[in-house]
């Protein structure tokens, strides 16, 4: 059985010709100071798919976040949206943070309104798509509910909500369901493909999740330790139409046992190269 | 599909109105247990301060001296207000300047400023002036205290989220940063409100002939128990009364900011 398509180009790009580049990086770095956390790195992102990333902590993944959503500027190298460099956050991408990013001042409603108020949509529309956005991720009951009265998870929903409504074309999200519970991230998941299946926008997905970057994605790339680059991109091979329920499947297994086996010694040289530090 | 059901936004009325009913009786009590221990030449009983203060709210002569407390107490609490919030977004913008500034501004204020008050005296002799001054004194320390713990413990998730959504600056600090930062400010306006009204009290306590401290102190001079148990029976209504008003604001913010 076929497990996994590895990618013949190790920069990530797509090889099927016919596939619009959505956003892409070309040989970028970051650097803190002396401290070197990105790259170079290259990576172009297909419009509509879903791709991940994992590595080793510190490898500098939230890094790659925001050099690509513009809330970074690389040391080195060029980021483009839709064929546009970046420079600030452009239009059209939207982005999901780890930490409850929620506004507790607002309730669920309000606070999913946030960006169309701001950009001057009409009442109407807004009416319009926070009540789809709230029914999408199940929150309506919760409309006139704060931040503070929600789980979790529920918060998390409402910021991806708060990104929905504005209809990104590329969504990035920073581990969103990283202090979330098994089984609740499981079907966090679940919603988080119903949205890219509907949307149709490109997702770039950050986790340090295995089996979360090997459901959901079409693709996923395995950074080295720090500096991170690719040295992998795992094509998974799955069909758009999927949910969770693929964690069954045999080839399931073999994607997070590929990805482990490149993981573990990133991850060893993260933790050898932790413990040199002064 | 995870999720818990929302919690109640505030609790049942009932209760809330039986503890506060409770809470009366019980401080009436006591108050009714030490004047009958004390003497009625010591604290007059809470019929009697009832009674006196009725018929002093009648004369033009209290509301003179309520005016006159309440006139330096308002200016007292505005400048205490606008400098320590003013300060404390400053000191909280400004890391370093916040970090050296907040363990000064706590020991300024662990100084007894009622030895601070012949020096106010001096400065601004025996009027309003020094009432207002010394009222400034003890409100403006903590609200520039809370202030910029408030902004220093802005979450920076919602800076970083202000800039994904491509908020300008002026947008940032009316959306994201005023609205995070408000339910601390409050509640230093709370506690600010207490310590100014006491500063201010205390001003005419010592030297003034103006205000509802003095009429305490010149009941207590003229051994006029009556009025100076009605006196604070009035400025305990009045301060709990606004004390209660704006713990409602703050629990309303705090509630949604837990």
């Amino acid at each position: 059985m076929a497990v996994v398509a590895l990618s013949a180009d190790p920069r990530g790009a797509m090889p099927a010709e016919t596939r619009e580049i959505h956003a892409s990086l070309r040989g970028v770095t970051r650097v803190y100071g002396r401290l070197a956390a990105l790259g170079p790195l290259d990576l172009d992102l297909v419009k509509g798919e879903f791709f991940s990333v994992v590595g080793p902590s510190g490898c500098g993944k939230s890094t790659l976040l925001d050099v690509l959503s513009g809330l970074g500027r690389p040391n080195a190298g060029t980021v483009t949206f839709e064929g546009a460099p970046v420079e600030g956050v452009p239009d059209g991408i939207g982005i999901v943070f780890q930490e409850d990013a929620s506004f507790p001042w607002l309730s669920v409603a309000d606070n999913v309104a946030f960006g169309l108020r701001r950009a001057g949509v009409d009442a109407a529309e807004i009416a319009r798509r926070v009540d789809y956005a709230l029914g999408f991720m199940g929150l309506t009951d919760f409309a006139h509910a704060y931040p503070a009265q929600l789980s979790g998870g529920m918060r998390q929903r409402v910021c991806i909500a708060r990104t929905l409504v504005t209809r990104p074309r590329l969504i990035l999200l920073d581990e969103p369901f990283g202090a979330l519970d098994q089984q609740t991230r499981l079907l966090m998941g679940d919603e988080l493909l119903r949205l890219w299946r509907e949307t149709g926008a490109t997702v770039l997905l950050i986790t340090h999740a295995l089996d979360e970057a090997a459901m959901l994605s079409d693709r996923i790339g395995v950074m080295s330790s720090r500096p991170g680059r690719f040295i992998e991109i795992v094509e998974t091979g799955w069909p758009r139409e999927r949910d969770s329920r693929i964690v069954a499947e045999e080839r399931f297994g073999h994607i997070t046992a590929r990805l482990w086996s490149h993981l573990r010694e990133e991850s060893l040289k993260a933790i050898g190269k932790a413990g040199r530090a002064p | 599909m995870s999720g818990s059901a929302a919690l109640p936004a505030t609790g049942p009325r009932g209760p809330w109105l039986l503890d506060g009913l409770v809470t009366v009786v019980v401080l009436l009590g006591l108050w009714q247990a030490l004047h009958a221990y004390a003497g009625e030449a010591a604290i007059a009983s809470p019929l009697a301060a009832f009674r006196h203060l009725s018929g002093l709210v009648a004369t033009a002569g209290f509301w003179s001296h309520a005016g006159a407390t309440l006139s330096a107490f308002a200016g007292a609490l505005a400048i205490s207000a606008l400098l320590g919030i003013g300060l404390g977004l400053v000191l909280g913008l400004r890391r370093f300047a916040g970090e050296v500034a907040e363990p000064i501004l706590a020991g300024l204020y662990s100084i007894p400023k009622v030895t601070l008050y012949p020096v106010i005296l001096l400065v601004f002799g025996l009027g309003i002036g020094a009432k207002v001054a010394f009222g400034v004194i003890h409100g403006v320390i903590p609200i520039t205290l809370f202030t910029l713990t408030a902004v220093k413990g802005i979450n920076p998730v919602l800076i970083r989220t202000a800039r994904a959504m491509r908020l300008g600056q002026a947008e940032t600090i009316r959306t994201i940063l005023a609205p995070a930062v408000l339910p601390e400010i409050v509640t230093g306006l709370r506690v600010g409100f207490s310590l100014t009204l006491l500063g201010v009290l205390v001003g005419e306590m010592f030297a003034s002939q103006r205000g509802l401290g003095f009429l305490i102190v010149n009941g207590i001079s003229l051994h006029n128990v009556q009025q100076t148990t009605a006196v604070i029976l009035m400025l305990v209504i009045v301060a709990v009364a606004a004390n209660g008003v704006l713990l409602w604001l703050d629990r309303r913010f705090i509630h949604r900011a837990a």
